[in-house]
């Protein structure tokens, strides 16, 4: 890294001090170099804190940590498995509802709107997006909450009743209202970052497309949209890190019960949401390491996830190039 | 230049002038947190030298930030245990209670209008979830005449980590062996069944919006909300409604008994007019503050707070300490070297 710092302009210049600092983009290249740097940094000693501070517990549970069920604060007995269910089981109904609702939105804005309205719609996308989640938190408890106990459980439990996501009782709050909180919350990332990415396809392609005879939905939904796919793909992988790391929301609505269920009506919990609970008040170093390994758990989760992201990336990137 | 210079030694000056004032910090448990600002606050217009700062990060951040020495004193729901103890090397902890608190059980029953009775057994079988609808037996004898639903009941419980956690589960434990080997006391446990709500609020919005539910929460929040809210059978056999005068009594009836380091449970007291789910509430002094005038200050609050400060317990809901506790308090001050 800091041969490249050194390495000299194009012209042949004598390379004497005064030279090198009087050069803007050799410090210019140093000074962000750093300020790059600072990334990574921040990131090692993240993951270095957590290992350090989770070694009571990962010494007394080692990997059972990740498979246990059991979270027992006055027995000592910790297991992460439920927190994790938890995080992945919203995060996907959330994706499962914001990703076509948002990119539908963001190609009606993008594509199909008048200008004016388009503008306007935006302007208020990102508005929203901008409400922190409490407010939404907030507003899910007296709004969200009713209606899913008194018409949407019900109805669920009337129609989808024998399979086994959509039994036992309606209590209103649970995985599946968790899950659409954080779709409310996260469909604005979607639509804004899906709109941009479609704004910012040349011209050249649509014309193209309709000059070979398509309707403006074929120029659309089999030019544009695949040409703008690392743009959408990147919105909802953004989207999936604001749902995984989502906290005040989801535990006001979750019913935070630390027992797994397959009734997506049933109460759970997520990891963000158990460590905010129980982090000020618990006593005891294996208690107080195991939600910090929890954090760590999160941390790897989103690596993972992250990873996974990008090897869609690469896929689809190959799809379409042969598709070409 | 010379603008930042004049700006930096303006304030440093500032800065300087502030320190001379001595300042306490202290950190702990976010129940008695209103009171203990008014009384900080009302200490500060009479001594403007001292300055007590509290951080009301929870009783768990109190303890560790004390251990830890990052604070001058501490505060907690909850008496330190021996464990936690063993680990303050510098100095010992004396525990000082401060006022009490109670915890009440609310619910949200279909047809029932208010005054609901609970004895123990039957709060821990509805929490153990053994005990599944309203109409059960057990509810029936506590409430003659009460019109129950055949409903089942909703258990909310809190889901931060809390005192007001702690104190019903201590009383759940004293009350139901069942309850004490299966689940136990602490801030937070290992609920057997039921929703967690996130602080008073979270619980008492749960309760309200579920119907046939139960839950518990602070007699603070419950009185400043004018929330209904059950009796509860005490030791002496009688349905107690909470109050600042039966939460008293509660301390009273374990004041004869209370051990010389103050670290003691008062759930399920004696006494016929004893409010059952009640605690008090401790401040964590180390007894060898090396510091003079910090010491001096201390020491000073301490006997403020057990005189003139008790006065204003009352009317936020606190439940002021009986005169042997007093007592007793005032003797431990001079412990503190």
């Amino acid at each position: 890294m800091a041969s490249a710092v050194v390495t000299a302009p194009p012209q042949s210049r004598p390379r004497k001090l005064t030279n090198f600092w009087r050069d803007g983009d050799q410090i210019s290249h140093l000074v962000t170099l750093l300020f790059a740097a600072s990334v990574l940094l921040v990131t090692v000693f993240l993951v270095y804190e957590l290992w350090i501070h989770s070694g009571p517990s990962r010494a007394k549970f080692g990997f059972s940590f990740l498979t246990g069920k059991t979270w027992d604060p006055v027995a000592e007995q910790f297991g992460a498995l439920p927190f994790i269910y938890g995080t992945v089981l919203t995060s996907f109904i959330a994706l499962a509802i914001s990703v076509p609702l948002g990119v539908g939105a963001a190609i009606f804005l993008a594509e199909l709107a008048p200008p004016k309205l388009s503008n306007a719609c935006t302007f208020f996308v990102e508005l929203l997006a901008a409400v922190p989640s409490v407010i939404l938190g907030l507003l899910a408890i007296f709004t969200l909450v009713p209606i899913m106990r008194q018409y949407v459980e019900p109805f669920l439990k009337d129609t989808l009743g024998y399979l086994p996501w959509f039994q036992g009782p309606a209590y209103g709050v649970g995985y599946l209202t968790a899950g659409i909180a954080l779709a409310i919350m996260t469909f604005p990332f979607v639509i804004s970052i899906s709109r941009e990415a479609l704004l910012a396809v040349p011209p050249e392609q649509r014309e193209a497309a309709l000059a070979l005879g398509a309707t403006k939905w074929e120029s659309t939904w089999q030019v544009v949209v695949p040409f703008a796919r690392l743009g959408i793909i990147g919105s909802i992988f953004l989207a999936l890190a604001r749902a995984l790391g989502e906290t005040m929301a989801v535990t006001m609505v979750i019913g935070n019960d630390t027992s797994i269920h397959t009734s997506l009506l049933a109460p759970g919990y997520t990891i963000a949401a158990i460590i905010a609970n129980e982090f000020t008040e618990a006593t005891g170093d294996v208690y107080l390491s195991a939600l910090v390994e929890l954090g760590l758990v999160l941390f790897a989760l989103t690596m993972v996830l992250n990873a996974a992201a990008q090897l869609l990336i690469i896929a689809t990137t190959r799809k379409g190039s042969r598709q070409d | 230049m010379k603008r930042q210079i004049l700006c930096i030694a303006f304030f440093t000056a500032a800065a300087t002038m502030a320190a001379s004032a001595e300042t306490i910090n202290a950190a702990g448990a976010t129940f008695p947190a209103p009171i203990y600002q008014k009384w900080f606050q009302d200490f500060n217009k009479m001594h403007p030298d001292i300055q007590i700062n509290y951080q009301s990060i929870g009783s768990g951040g109190g303890i560790r930030q004390l251990t830890e020495g990052t604070v001058d004193f501490g505060a907690s729901d909850m008496p330190m245990t021996d464990e936690q103890l063993s680990k303050v090397t510098k100095y010992k902890v004396l525990h000082f209670p401060t006022v009490l608190g109670g915890v009440v059980p609310t619910y949200n029953v279909q047809g029932v209008a208010m005054g609901m009775n609970f004895s123990g057994p039957t709060l821990a079988g509805i929490f153990l979830g053994t005990i599944k609808k309203w109409s059960d037996p057990a509810l029936k004898k506590d409430n003659p005449g009460v019109n129950l639903p055949n409903e089942d009941i909703t258990v909310v419980h809190r889901s931060d980590g809390s005192g007001t956690s702690f104190v019903w589960t201590d009383y759940l434990s004293k009350v139901s062996p069942e309850w004490k080997s299966k689940v136990g006391a602490n801030t937070s446990v290992n609920w057997p069944v039921g929703l967690g709500g996130k602080g008073n609020e979270g619980v008492a919005g749960l309760v309200k919006q579920t119907p046939n539910s139960i839950g518990y929460v602070e007699l603070i929040y419950a009185a400043q909300n004018k929330m209904d809210y059950g009796s509860v059978k005490n030791a002496a056999g009688n349905f107690i409604r909470a109050d600042v005068a039966s939460v008293t009594d509660a301390a009273a009836g374990e004041a004869k008994e209370i051990p010389a380091d103050f670290r003691v449970s008062i759930t399920n007291a004696p006494g016929k007019n004893s409010y059952p789910i009640s605690t008090f509430t401790w401040l964590l002094i180390p007894d060898k503050i090396d510091n003079p005038t910090k010491k001096k200050s201390v020491t000073e609050f301490l006997k403020w707070m057990m005189t003139a400060g008790q006065g204003d317990a009352a009317g936020m809901f606190y439940a002021p300490l009986p005169k042997p506790v007093i007592a007793k308090e005032q003797k431990q001050i001079a412990l503190i070297k």
